[in-house]
């Protein structure tokens, strides 16, 4: 059903990719997955980080034996869950944009 | 016949029924390797989800909290947190842009026989290794559960039913055997965790109490804290190496990412990210419950022995655990680090103190069960990339007929399985326990910098393809060579042996902190020695592709 689109010469996807529309798509998608992605590779690379060179500070209990490594850990599990939420939240705008890019598209190389 | 034979005979009943429904399904290529891409995205979520919680997970992760408490859970974390990196970078463009496997990615803009190759080998070390892994598991619970079966008897008949389920089914069979072991395991493994969680009266203060003071051999250990696997300034540079392996080689396991090609759209692949998400994340919480009920309900622990390996997977050995704890407190009398232990058979005891023998039998078909669909699923994407990248691709030139690439495929399948049950028969007595981290070290070392750059950088071409794919490759194997993996001095009477006889070169026990920064480096060098106008011309077109969906495979 888009296989018309193995038509388009590489000068036309260049056309699109220059398109602003399809920028907008482009900048919005790095504008969440970038942040996102810097954060959550800090947020998970400091749990061994700081349980790994921070053993005392980690260690101390908070409520009854659980550390506070135990909380770190369990938080990974939140921070998570929040991010995918938030993507998935994202990505209903990344779907809009893309069907405007994706219109166009046909549009002009339909005929 | 015991409860649990009887129990893995229904589960290989009822996967032969669906092979022989699937099998009527599976007539052409895309059927076999991408199962029509007709699996709907919450299907393909329990799908990944089975193909992910692995032998290694149920049993290994369980079995590691059972013995080293918070350290163990680190590898739960990473587990899941990897997630993100799929659903992020990787997922959606992988189905928009490529067709079978990973190589189709990486080799879109990026022409030429040498990239394709290389993607190719890269994913066939990754799946013989994982496979290896986990058939060598598979014996030894086999050996263990089902008296009746020797080790060489259950290796045969998992390569035969993982043979079987691929050659004649495909992908579709592979699907769908994914999806019920999903199930099985997450009912498991969540039937075990109320059933703990009921045993401390439904409070989590008196199990972490209890956990907090576990007694082992008359002495008190304390499973909350860090440090029981991982201490001292080696410890903390082995755990950001796994962490930074774990994290990142999810997004280049290709029995993974192939599961990306059977859903509809790249929309589809996101729910499937994100139903598998939600799956793996229940089901490594559940990991401390299992573990931290191992610990403190069996309380058969032995906290002083180490992984030689380091890795998930360990070992099951034959003796009883009653005997297995004071041959290694034997051991340790005579200065000895002892070598793994039975901490595979963590999640089954505690079964079985649980809920009694038939409970147990279930949980046992279940383990076995995890361990067949896993190896399914690294046999379909091995053999897709001989078939697919190699044979049609690269020989054939994209030339050859459906029933050539049938044939073709399922020759690859067999192939791959043979020589997968040949190796898990001679490496019994080898410590293999390295293999899984090393299949996540080197997927992250040689195949993400690749599939990454390719997607996010114009300049990114064919020597960066191939120099980031060897660079990481290599180098990755050749540290694990020089590790403690390979490397070691036995005890006498050891059960598992290293390969090499002597102290390791390299400290650690995982690669990546060396060889993921490596694999990048070589592919950013080679990308700047040479600039290379095909490669950044097709860059627009797989810009517009990936993110769009325009063009993708249907």
């Amino acid at each position: 059903m888009e296989q018309h689109h193995h038509h388009l010469t590489p000068g036309d996807w260049t056309k699109v990719a220059n398109e602003p529309e399809f920028k907008a798509l482009i900048d919005s998608k790095r504008r969440f997955i970038v942040p996102a992605t810097v954060f959550f590779l800090a947020y998970y690379l400091a749990l061994p980080v700081l349980v790994g060179f921070a053993p005392a500070a980690m260690a101390r209990p908070v409520w009854g034996p659980v550390t506070v490594a135990n909380f770190f850990a369990l938080s990974q599990f939140a921070t998570t869950f929040v991010l995918l939420f938030l993507y998935i939240l994202r990505a209903r705008r990344f779907d809009a944009l893309e069907a405007t890019v994706v219109d166009d598209v046909r549009k002009e190389f339909a005929g | 016949m015991t409860p649990a034979l009887v129990m893995f005979l229904l589960f290989v009943a009822v996967t032969l029924v669906i092979t022989w429904w699937a099998s009527a399904r599976t007539t052409t290529s895309k059927g076999f390797y991408a199962a029509h891409r007709e699996i709907g995205g919450v299907q393909n979520g329990w799908a990944i989800a089975g193909d992910y919680m692995s032998a290694a997970s149920f049993l290994g992760i369980t079995g590691l909290i059972a013995f080293y408490g918070f350290d163990g859970f680190m590898y739960s974390v990473g587990f899941l947190v990897a997630y993100l990196t799929v659903l992020f970078l990787v997922a959606e463009p992988l189905r928009n842009a490529g067709k079978y496997t990973m190589a189709d990615l990486i080799s879109f803009r990026l022409h030429g026989k040498g990239v394709r190759a290389v993607a190719a080998i890269s994913t066939l070390v990754v799946g013989l290794f994982y496979m290896i892994a986990q058939m060598v598991g598979a014996g030894s619970l086999v050996d263990l559960l089902v008296p009746q079966f020797s080790y060489t008897a259950a290796i045969v008949v998992v390569g035969a039913l993982m043979l079987c389920y691929v050659m004649f089914g495909g992908m579709l069979a592979t699907t769908w055997v994914q999806i019920i072991k999903a199930a099985l395991l997450l009912a498991a493994a969540l039937a075990i965790s109320i059933m703990v969680v009921a045993h401390f009266g439904y409070s989590l203060p008196q199990l972490f109490a209890a956990s907090a003071n576990v007694n082992v051999a008359g002495k008190g250990v304390n499973l909350m804290q860090s440090g029981l696997l991982y201490a001292g300034r080696h410890g903390a540079l082995n755990l950001l190496s796994l962490g930074l392996a774990l994290i990142l080689g999810t997004a280049g396991l290709p029995h993974i990412l192939m599961r990306f090609y059977t859903v509809p759209t790249a929309k589809a692949a996101r729910t499937s990210v994100m139903w598998a998400m939600i799956l793996i994340g229940v089901f490594y919480l559940t990991t401390v419950f299992m573990g931290l009920g191992a610990a403190t309900i069996v309380g058969k622990a032995d906290i002083g022995t180490h992984l030689t390996g380091g890795s998930a997977i360990a070992y099951i050995v034959k003796q009883p655990p009653d005997a297995q704890v004071a041959l290694n407190a034997s051991l340790k009398e005579q200065g000895y680090v002892v070598a793994a232990v039975n901490n595979n058979m963590a999640a089954p005891l505690l079964a079985d103190k649980l809920g009694g023998t038939y409970f147990m039998a279930f949980v046992a078909a279940v383990a076995f069960a995890t361990i067949l669909a896993v190896v399914a699923g690294l046999t379909i994407s091995a053999s897709s990339a001989f078939a697919h990248d190699i044979w049609w691709n690269i020989i054939r030139k994209g030339k050859g007929d459906e029933k050539e690439q049938m044939f073709v495929a399922r020759a690859a399948a067999a192939t791959v399985g043979i020589i997968a049950i040949v190796l898990s028969l001679g490496l019994r007595t080898l410590n293999v326990a390295f293999l899984v981290g090393l299949a996540f070290a080197v997927a992250a070392s040689a195949n993400v910098p690749a599939i990454v750059l390719s997607l996010a950088w114009r300049r990114f071409n064919k020597a960066g393809a191939i120099g980031g794919m060897v660079t990481g490759l290599v180098s990755s194997l050749a540290i694990i060579a020089i590790s403690p993996a390979i490397m070691g001095i036995d005890p006498p009477g050891a059960i598992v042996h290293h390969f090499i006889q002597a102290t390791p070169i390299y400290p650690l026990e995982n690669p990546g902190l060396v060889s993921i920064p490596l694999g990048f480096l070589g592919a950013i060098v080679g990308t700047l020695f040479k600039r290379d106008a095909q490669s950044e011309e097709g860059y627009d077109q797989l810009l517009v592709r990936a993110n769009t969906g325009m063009g993708a495979e249907v």
